[in-house]
């Protein structure tokens, strides 16, 4: 009895094997270029049917709109080039499990209207976009409505001066379930834009030099942020309007501005951020309406502000980080606060530890009398580094009057955690 | 003029006091550079000493020394030479001789350590800085005969541009909140040379970010080469300005 079960199994195994090969010798390769069966896109489009690959060759193809609605694969040999001679959208996806691969798409065309993409996917699924190289696009990938897609290793590059004349490196519009991963992102107006999309996953991005933020993303929930470096971006990175997000491991440098931010967190809850790296941006993190963020492990260096947490945050807890090199370490707008903070590194903290654990034996009030000055009156900064400035600082820190007492750290760390 | 130049030179180079203050300026540079890894933060700690020492010490030292030259200076007077010539030459050789403590004892570091920008602005302003600080001792001395009322002015006056200045700065913020005042404060820290020195490392530093509306007009009007020219002219005018007054008040002075 239990062996002819099994041999049944086998049999139905084997059966289905055949048929899926039996499936896949139906599906045929179609190739595109000067010297092959089909001379154009479309021709091959038009020509396929579903599971079917299409390989282009080496040349340029400016064949205008390219609408692609049956699931086939598209894949590039030696980078060929598809012209959107600033008039188009190159590539339409209209249907479900399509591929492209290794193809160079440019010159997208520009209209405020209907915002053109290089590639625009209209509601569908288990796409994947992988190894293309985008340039001087107005929006490089453009998702809607689209679930479970792939987008990985693709090189965006725009090259406007202007942010209302440049549209986002990766764009995505009430999906779900995207992996974003590997992409390199430079000089679109967003690197990376998401509005309403959910449990998806960003890893080993680059997002550098785009004319406004480097990541953007509203009412996107339940999304992982991991390992993502976000350099010089016009004003850096600023998220809204979400819960659960978590941040691991990402770099946010160079974000220098009046208006940038390493991060700026509005409207934001339930958040986890480890391991991140904000370096020399003018706040590092700016919170503001946010409620229940854990900070823990993350390196605050050279900053302007480490931090800057709006009276109106409530229930974060600051532990574990290190704040070193910073103009200000943090700052707040008011006396009450709500958050806490807890064995972090402070290079400013000039406390001693007598039985040698580690943990300073005096407690640490991370806000400078300057500091709050500057945030109630922005041009006092004039006198930062002044003889008067440091003065008033020393005193303050024997005597707080004027900071509130209760912003403080109670086991401040004595040296820099390793992260 | 210039034998009594080289007379003042001499004898403040023999002089041990000048000597020690290159030494402890040297130690302090030096040492803030090889303590600090970070050479932007050092660059502000040693912009900490320097605008609080380098005004005391030329302020300090030029006013007691002019009271103790009163006899070497009487004495030129008695020959025929002019009296601004004297005037002239000791103050050139006392600045001369502080510039040359602060670039040996700053500037050395600072070309070695940190960027050539920042360390040859600092370098500049810093010996303006100098000059300025003897120019206004010099009119403190000549304002009185008494050498403890002479010191006790020059000593008041390092106070206030070193100190107070920047309170009343804080209380005039605090006071016009309310209205537009970035543009008069931009005036009004011209109206002090520590200030001036400090903005002008300061906008090296990339701070005017952190200003918001006020370092706009900041970055604006000190950030490009005309803001540096203004500048580094209004330094020049802090130390012609009182220099002249006392010249005139030494000239028609009864010795």
């Amino acid at each position: 009895m239990f062996i002819h079960s099994n041999i049944t199994r086998h049999l139905v195994f084997t059966s289905c094997l055949v048929c899926f090969i039996f499936l896949q010798s139906f599906s045929t390769v179609l190739y595109v270029g000067e010297k092959e069966q089909f001379s154009s896109i479309k021709k091959a489009l038009a020509a396929s049917k579903a599971g079917d690959t299409i390989i282009i060759t080496r040349g340029t193809y400016k064949e205008g709109n390219i609408i692609i609605d049956k699931p086939v694969c598209l894949l590039g040999r030696d980078l060929p080039v598809l012209d959107g001679e600033l008039k188009y959208e190159i590539l339409s996806v209209k249907s479900d499990s399509v591929v492209i691969k290794g193809l160079q798409l440019q010159n997208s065309g520009r209209a405020a209207m209907n915002d053109p993409g290089a590639i625009k996917i209209y509601d569908a699924s288990h796409i994947r976009i992988e190894d293309n190289r985008l340039q001087n696009n107005y929006f490089g990938i453009f998702l809607q409505y689209a679930t479970h897609c792939i987008i990985r290793n693709n090189t965006i590059k725009a090259s406007q001066k202007e942010e209302h004349q440049s549209g986002n490196g990766i764009h995505c519009w009430k999906s779900d379930s995207l992996q974003i991963i590997g992409n390199r992102i430079y000089g679109h107006r967003d690197g990376i834009y998401f509005e309403f999309v959910t449990h998806s996953v960003i890893w080993r991005n680059i997002a550098h030099f785009n004319l406004r933020y480097g990541l953007h993303f509203m009412f996107s929930h339940q999304n992982a942020y991991i390992t993502n470096y976000f350099k010089g971006n016009g004003a850096g990175v600023a998220v809204m309007f979400t819960k659960k997000v978590i941040m691991i491991n990402n770099t946010f440098e160079e974000n220098w501005g009046d208006a940038a931010y390493g991060v700026l967190f509005k409207e934001l809850s339930d958040c986890y951020l480890s391991g991140n790296r904000f370096y020399r941006n003018t706040t590092g993190i700016f919170f503001d309406g946010s409620n229940r963020i854990t900070a823990e492990h993350n390196t605050f260096q050279a900053n302007g502000w480490g931090m800057r947490i709006q009276a109106n945050c409530m229930d974060n807890k600051i532990s574990r980080n290190n704040f070193m090199g910073n103009i200000f370490d943090v700052a707040t707008n008011g006396t009450l606060t709500l958050n806490e903070f807890s064995e972090n590194y402070w290079d400013k903290y000039e406390g001693y530890d007598l039985n040698k654990d580690k943990t300073g034996d005096v407690p640490f009030h991370p806000l400078s009398l300057f500091s709050v000055i500057v945030e109630r009156n922005p041009p006092a900064m004039l006198l930062y580094r002044s003889f008067m400035v440091s003065l008033m600082d020393k005193s303050e820190k024997i005597l707080p009057s004027l900071t509130p007492e209760t912003f403080v750290d109670k086991k401040p760390h004595m040296v820099p955690y390793d992260i | 003029m210039r034998r009594i130049l080289k007379y003042v030179i001499l004898d403040i180079i023999k002089n041990k006091t000048v000597i020690a203050y290159t030494i402890m300026l040297s130690l302090f540079s030096w040492g803030t550079f090889a303590l600090e890894d970070n050479a932007s933060k050092s660059l502000l700690s040693l912009l900490n000493i320097v605008l609080l020492i380098v005004p005391l010490m030329s302020v300090l030292f030029a006013t007691i020394y002019v009271y103790n030259s009163s006899e070497f200076i009487e004495l030129l007077v008695s020959q025929p030479v002019k009296r601004s010539k004297i005037w002239n030459a000791l103050f050139t050789g006392l600045s001369i001789s502080l510039i040359i403590a602060y670039v040996a004892g700053v500037g050395v570091p600072l070309l070695l350590f940190s960027d050539t920008g920042t360390a040859l602005i600092m370098i500049a302003a810093g010996s303006l800085l100098s000059a300025i600080f003897v120019a206004i001792a010099f009119l403190s001395s000549i304002l009185t005969r008494d050498k403890a009322k002479g010191i006790g002015i020059s000593i008041m006056l390092w106070l206030y541009f070193s100190l107070l200045f920047d309170g009343l700065v804080l209380f005039l913020f605090f006071q016009f909140s309310d209205y537009p005042i970035e543009k008069i404060v931009v005036v009004l820290s011209a109206l002090s040379p520590v200030d001036l020195f400090r903005i002008l490392v300061l906008l090296q530093l990339d701070i005017s970010d952190m200003m918001g509306y006020a370092g706009a007009v900041f970055e604006k009007f000190f950030g490009n080469q005309w803001g540096l020219l203004i500048s580094f002219s209004l330094l020049v005018l802090w130390i012609i300005v009182p220099f002249y007054l006392s010249l005139k008040k030494f000239k028609k002075q009864n010795l």
